[in-house]
């Protein structure tokens, strides 16, 4: 067979394989998503007994309960209320917020996100685009220079920057910038509608405590990743023919390090979704993560259920896309078993 | 062996170590040398450090640094009920998991592998949506969390080990699996769960003390350190130290945790890496 | 002139020039001590060392690395007339692949496993042409080790271990290096690739011209490559002589136990282990280090380092009384003792044995359609290429691995599949040993505890009773009875396998299963384990199954041998017969591929 000609076959062996992974991933991903939808709506709706009377609270009159029960169709069972809901949410209706219905009012979980949604996308993107590139640079830096000063001060300050909780990093550094220097808002307040770009200085600090602990544990995994790369025989062999140092470090090391760093570069972008959740509620800034508190804090159930869902099916996917890029980046994987 | 106290000589552990046990102290014996109650009033709200009240009053008129001293408590004690819970059911799991080589293996992880689905965060708040919000509801909740990753790395160690020749030589004089697991296999998969417990431990201290913050665990009139920060943060331009007293107490607990747990894993020549903390998926 | 130095024969400058090489750690011990050599263009020199002799050390430092934490003390290298210690790194990073270069021992490992083969070739050329590439480059690189074209499209882990380590020798010879390093290249490869590989070096060595440093602990292999033969023993030159010299008339001491030591599948004997074990760095004592372990030592040997002096004008030696060791008469080889083998009665009967493996939902057939008979006091030997399905069968036996299909009885009684189902004496009277000295002990058990589970367990004997017997066994093994109370980690693989051994035995069994038990050793110590194990069995009246793939070791230890390939058995019958007189064309080519010392010229 012509090189040109095997090369064409070997190509189109690895193409069906990958189609293959990935309807697999995908068919996993939705078994795993059907489950966590499960454990959302028996967690919220059939736990509590009756969700109407979670809703309205401990001085809730019965006829109060009854009509709102009503209203929320608690009336037909579980199994039933669990596929309507599923079924809207598929086709993107979220429901109606259950304290808009105990008001009297018809305001449509979805309404109320649009915005929100829009936000935390902004937000995390934002973090997200900072996060990658300063992993991979700050995580190979550190392994290439194991051991000396460089490495210490990367290794401990991430250390150091990744224990603390997003609360209380968010609070110091807005005691520092704010309280102490004035240089920054304590809070990123944007009006329904308008554009968070449009005052950046807002999003500085929300945006650097998002980023200080996923950055620092990229950081970590890269390095540990690297530095595993540059103890390989591999690498070794290509120094002891001759190759020139940059190159053996970008195209020997780095490059087989970086399947394992994807992975988990992916587990911190899983990590800025859930993060959302509490800097946006420190620095009161109107994401789908502060929408989720205040309504649980309002028992707002069914807006608790479709959030979590559409959160969960972001989280998800983020693995997924993650383990195909790793699939697409080391070759061993793509053969058929 | 001693040589599980190397890790004392470095001086990322000795200092781990350090502020770790100053923590500690502080959040137990703390309590026993509050100079007022945490309830009770002392003065006027937000004032700042004078000799009455060394880190002032908070929004309240209380004495922030009596607070101080009761808040850990609650803090360090949840976290560590919901670690051990998680433990209990993670390494069981874990264990049967790994050394079995039938159908028992996909099942469990399957299963376990459920919780993947969500941000950490996001499942508690779930469940507190749904049952309320108390003691239990947070340490379950919390140890359902953090259950399948450990189950995971137990899994994964007692993997590597089933298949090691003193095993086998177990198994082929017909001993019994769980003579096998608790004999031969648990006390060789104790190094990499050792490196774990300080990752999953600091887990769960931000986990509970996030979800107090977020006014969703403990109720005032509690002196939670996390309840402390979400109470006084709008007022943090009128008396800082009543918000960056309590996040410091955090911060420092947490950061001695890891540091701690850094050098033991590095003096056992295994790598610490927190990107497990932030997620249930781990290796 | 010194005797280190070995006058060339040839006019030209020798393509590599050593003198007084000494290396040392970064905390003072010493790791390599004077050590000289010169290799002539074309020629092979041969490094033989157990582990700790510091060989590998050398051979790196001939492209002027060392792994960190060693410093250069004092010496210098030429290779191909350039200068290597004491220079710019990044001049000496030019000279590697150019004018040295190196071949590692594990070239599954030694390959980026996200380049195309082609790619990595490429990368080699590039570093070192100035002029453009044509695109003839990579295709004539591979042709020369023989691999067709197309390859350079492929990914490492798509090829084969011989394969793998033709591409590694492809790009360490693309630049036309005129010296290459070769770090036991073949080592971990299958007999008959080893073959292919060996060929092809001698190819490359005729047809270029190069001068090569060959380095391997196996004596045999080195036998057939070496032109000349550097004995190295705890950081330091113990002989060095042309290769015929050293290996039939060795001068050391060392030399000639190691000879006396290593298997050969055409001269069966029984083999002499070196007692003792080598010494590591920072532990060598004064004067010769291997005089604790020497049969000819004296009180002078302890005293003083003796210096290398010429035996003969090209041959050296470093010892005090290699003109009485020369003299005196060799290590007594002594014939393969013929242990009485009871024909009647058969002890296990395999019968149409099936095993297969499953990876996901693939299923691989490991061994199919296998039978045959061990006697009592019979050893039988089970040898085979890796995958053979040889240790299959060995778990099977042992109830580690449940059989898809066929019978094994013992003592006309069927074996239940898993260990854990089978009555007490059944499980008591069949044990094995696995490779693997340092996972086959409990790290967390003291070796006492671990010798007296199977006493508990399997001879349901009182804690006390088993305290007793424990030292029993370890003096059987031959080790002190001290050795109950420490952990393994503070022993050798060596005397590990010696306590597997004794855990085996504390269960008084009547078949031992020995699996690839002396694979990892080291050739003195694995003679040493043998020699034990022919002494257990004449004692005990012990039969043994014994798993190899060196067929010199069945020559030695075993009465029958059955011949595995790819799942099935090939070829059976008396060791001396088969391995004289092969009927199959498999084990043919086994025999004529296995390295043999005496042999060593015919293969060529």
């Amino acid at each position: 067979m012509t090189a040109l000609a095997e090369r064409r076959a070997i190509e189109r062996r690895s193409v069906s394989p990958v189609v293959g992974f990935l309807g697999r991933r995908l068919l996993g991903a939705l078994a795993a998503l059907l489950a966590a939808s499960v454990l959302i709506f028996a967690a919220v709706q059939v736990l509590p007994g009756n969700a109407a009377s979670a809703v309205l609270g401990r001085d809730a009159t019965p006829q109060a309960i009854q009509i709102l029960s009503k209203q929320m169709g608690l009336d037909r069972p579980a199994v039933t209320r669990y596929f309507d809901w599923l079924g809207g949410f598929v086709h993107g209706d979220l429901g109606v917020s259950s304290v808009a219905l105990a008001q009297g009012q018809h305001t449509t979980v979805s309404s109320l996100i649009s915005s929100p949604l829009k936000n935390s996308a902004i937000l995390a993107g934002l973090a997200a685009l900072l996060m990658i590139p300063l992993s991979l640079g700050l995580g190979a830096l550190a392994a290439i220079r194991a051991g000396k000063p460089t490495d210490h001060v990367i290794s401990i300050g991430s250390l150091v920057s990744i224990s603390a909780p997003e609360f209380v990093t968010g609070s110091l550094l807005v005691a520092l910038f704010f309280v102490g220097l004035h240089w920054l808002p304590p809070v990123a307040i944007v009006p329904p509608g308008a554009d968070p770009l449009a005052t950046p200085k807002e999003l500085i600090l929300p945006v650097v405590t998002l980023l200080f602990a996923s950055l620092a544990a990229g950081i970590r995994m890269v390095r540990a990743g690297m530095y595993e790369a540059l103890q390989t025989e591999y690498v070794q062999a290509a120094r002891l023919n001759g190759l020139a140092e940059k190159r053996v470090l970008i195209r020997y090391a780095l490059r087989n390090a970086l399947a394992p760093s994807v992975q988990v570069l992916a587990q911190n972008l899983q990590y800025l979704v859930g993060g959302v959740i509490v800097v946006e509620t420190v620095f009161a800034y109107p994401g789908i993560g502060s929408q989720l508190v205040s309504a649980v804090q309002n028992r707002d159930l069914t807006a608790v259920q479709s959030i979590a869902m559409l959160i969960a099916v972001v989280y998800v996917l983020i693995n997924v896309l993650a383990d195909l890029i790793v699939m697409l980046l080391i070759p061993k994987l793509r053969e058929p078993a | 062996m001693t040589g599980r106290l190397r890790f004392l000589r470095t001086p990322s552990g000795a200092i781990g170590i350090g502020i770790l046990t100053c923590v500690l102290l502080v959040a137990f014996v703390g309590p026993y040398l509050a100079p007022h109650s945490p309830t009770a009033v002392i003065g006027a709200p937000l004032s700042g450090a004078s000799g009455h009240a060394p880190l002032g009053t908070d929004f309240l008129g209380r004495d922030v640094l009596s607070r101080l001293l009761y808040g850990g408590r609650s803090v360090i004690g949840l976290a560590l009920a919901a670690t051990a819970l998680a433990y209990l059911i993670g390494m069981t799991i874990g264990l049967i998991a790994g050394y079995s080589r039938s159908v028992v293996d996909p099942i469990l992880m399957r299963t376990v592998d459920v919780m993947l689905a969500f941000p950490p965060l996001l499942f508690l708040l779930v469940l507190i949506a749904g049952t309320g919000q108390s003691r239990t509801v947070m340490v379950v909740g919390v140890a359902i969390i953090l259950a399948p990753g450990i189950s995971r790395i137990v899994r994964t160690a007692t993997q590597e080990v089933a298949v090691r020749g003193y095993v086998e030589a177990a198994v082929a004089r017909g001993e019994r699996p769980p003579a096998v697991l608790l004999r031969e296999v648990v006390p060789n998969i104790l190094a990499p769960v050792l490196v774990d417990v300080g990752l999953r431990f600091t887990f769960s201290i931000l986990i509970v003390a996030s979800v107090n913050f977020l006014g969703l665990g403990l109720q005032p009139p509690s002196s939670n350190w996390a309840v402390m920060i979400s109470e006084n943060r709008q007022y943090i331009s009128l008396n800082w130290l009543s918000v960056v007293a309590p996040a410091a107490m955090i911060a420092i607990l947490t950061i001695g945790v890891n540091l701690t747990g850094d050098a033991i894993a590095r003096s056992l020549g295994r790598s610490y890496t927190p990107s497990t903390t932030r997620g249930v998926v781990t290796a | 002139m010194n005797a280190a130095s070995v006058p060339t024969t040839s006019a030209a400058s020798p393509a590599i020039s050593v003198q007084s090489l000494c290396l040392a750690l970064a905390t003072g011990e010493t790791v390599v001590d004077d050590v000289s050599f010169e290799v002539p263009r074309g020629e092979i020199l041969g490094v033989v060392g157990e582990s700790g002799s510091g060989k590998s050390t050398v051979a790196l430092a001939l492209l002027g690395y060392t792994k960190p934490g060693i410093v250069v003390r004092h010496g210098s290298i030429d290779v191909g007339g350039e200068r290597i210690l004491g220079r710019d790194p990044r001049e000496v990073r030019r000279l590697r692949g150019k004018v040295v270069s190196y071949v590692p021992q594990d070239p599954g490992g030694a390959l980026n496993p996200s380049l195309r083969i082609g790619a990595t070739i490429l990368d080699v050329l590039r570093a070192h042409r100035t002029s453009p590439l044509d695109d003839d480059a990579v295709p004539s690189a591979l042709g020369r080790v023989e691999l067709d074209g197309h390859f350079a499209q492929r990914y490492p882990h798509q090829l084969s271990g011989g394969q793998q380590q033709r591409v590694v020798i492809a790009t360490a010879t693309v630049c036309g290096p005129p010296v290459a390093v070769l770090d036991e290249p073949t080592t971990g490869l299958d007999v008959l690739t080893q073959d292919r590989i060996l060929r092809e070096l001698k190819r490359l060595r005729e047809e270029e011209q190069m001068a090569m440093v060959f380095v391997s602990h196996d004596l045999a292999v080195i036998a057939r490559m070496a032109d000349r033969v550097l004995v190295m023993y705890a950081g330091r030159v113990l002989e060095h002589g042309p290769a015929e010299e050293v290996i039939d008339h060795p001068r050391h001491p060392y030399t000639q136990a190691l000879v006396a030591a290593i298997p050969d599948v055409h001269a069966p004997r029984t083999l002499r282990g070196i007692p003792g074990v080598s010494v590591g760095v920072g532990e060598w004592p004064e004067g010769c280090a291997f005089a604790p372990r020497c049969r000819h030592q004296v009180e002078s040997c302890h005293r003083a380092l003796p210096e290398l002096v010429f035996a003969r004008p090209d041959h050296s030696v470093r010892c005090f009384r290699w003109e009485d060791v020369a003299g005196a008469e060799r290590v007594p080889a002594g014939t393969r003792s013929e242990i009485e083998a009871s024909a009647s009665d058969d002890l296990l009967t395999v019968t149409h044995l099936e095993a297969c493996y499953r990876r996901g939902r693939a299923e691989q057939t490991a061994v199919h359609d296998v039978s045959f008979t061990i006697g009592r006091g019979q050893c039988v030997a089970l040898v085979g290429e890796s995958g053979s399905g040889k240790s299959t069968i060995g778990r099977c036996i042992v109830g580690l691995h449940h059989p898809s299909g066929g019978v094994i009885a013992f003592d006309s009684r069927p074996l239940a599949a898993a260990a854990r189902a089978r009555p007490l004496e059944q499980r008591r009277r069949i044990q094995i040993v696995f490779q693997n000295p340092y996972q086959s002990l409990n790290p967390r058990q003291r070796i006492g505890s671990a010798i007296e589970r199977p006493l508990r367990v399997l001879r349901r004997l009182s804690h006390d009773d088993a305290e007793r017997e424990v030292g029993g066994l370890l003096e059987r093994v031959r080790l002190p009875a001290g050795v109950a109370k420490r952990f393994p980690s503070e022993l050798s693989g060596g005397e590990r396998q010696r306590v597997a051994v004794a855990r085996a035995l504390a269960a008084q069994p009547d078949l031992l299963i020995c699996d690839e038990i002396t694979s990892s050793l080291d050739v003195s110590v694995q003679a040493a384990v043998l020699e034990l194990l022919q002494d257990l069995r004449r004692d005990l009246h012990l039969s043994m199954l014994f798993i190899t793939h060196n067929l010199g070791v069945v020559a030695s230890v075993a009465d029958t041998v059955l011949v595995m390939e790819r799942g099935s058995l090939c070829e059976t019958g008396a060791v001396d017969e088969v391995l004289s007189a092969p009927t199959n064309a498999y084990t043919r080519s086994l025999l004529q591929a296995a390295p043999s010392l005496t042999e060593a010229a015919v293969a060529g």
